[in-house]
């Protein structure tokens, strides 16, 4: 069955233009591995050159927001569904 | 160009005033350019001067959205004491380049709204279509 990942409509380019892709692996961290080994455009934009997520999207588990859980090390399974969003900011500064 | 009900822009402008002396926000969605939804979300920054979507509300407009076969198309925030024009930091944090960007500016006595693109940090002004219905 795989992992499914939901895209927001900013990184759907990089993945042919879908919305969702399924995935494989155990935890977030492997999911979004798999994930920017597909979509080799995908990679900067999620993940942070030391590694982590990047400061710029959310991620979340289902309902729960990974930086809140494991972070990547976040345990996943089979039917679970990820979805990554843009963190939405800015203000008059 | 930006078409959006009435009833959507008056919703807008009350948000903004409610959170006043604080920098409201909240996203519309619906497809292309016709807003078809408002969410109000909390603004975890809770600062007159920025603001930040919380992120789980953006979950849940985001899943209403695609329940009713529509996207987030856009953000809308307020300035409080400036003009409803995108600051160097909107340009900055700007997620994506197809959205739209409603800024909703209580700095005169009547509230106004202005929408824009921003695009490679060029800002685009389009015009807002008020619907009423």
């Amino acid at each position: 069955m795989g992992i499914e990942v939901r895209l927001p409509t900013v990184l759907r380019s990089a993945a042919g233009g879908q919305a969702t892709v399924s995935v494989e692996g155990e935890t977030i961290g492997e999911v979004l591995k798999d994930l920017t080994n597909n979509f080799p455009g995908l990679g900067a934009q999620v993940i942070a050159e030391d590694g982590t997520l990047h400061r710029f999207v959310n991620v979340y588990l289902n309902d729960d927001d990974v930086r809140y859980l494991e972070r990547l090390e976040t345990k996943v399974v089979d039917g679970d569904v990820i979805s990554i969003l843009p963190a939405v900011a800015g203000g008059t500064l | 160009m930006l078409t959006i009900s009435q009833i959507y822009l008056e919703e807008m402008i009350a948000h903004a005033i409610k959170e006043y002396p604080l920098e409201a926000c909240g996203l519309i969605a619906g497809k292309s350019d016709q807003v078809e939804v408002f969410y109000k979300t909390r603004n975890d920054a809770a600062s007159a001067r920025i603001y930040t979507v919380n992120p789980g509300d953006y979950l849940k407009a985001d899943r209403d959205a695609e329940s009713k076969d529509m996207s987030i198309i856009g953000v809308v925030h307020s300035h409080t004491h400036s003009e409803a024009f995108p600051s160097p930091t909107d340009v900055a944090q700007a997620p994506d380049p197809s959205w739209h960007y409603v800024l909703v500016s209580l700095k005169h006595k009547d509230p106004i709204v202005r929408s824009f693109a921003i695009v490679e940090g060029n800002i685009i002004e389009e015009s807002v279509v008020s619907l009423n219905c």
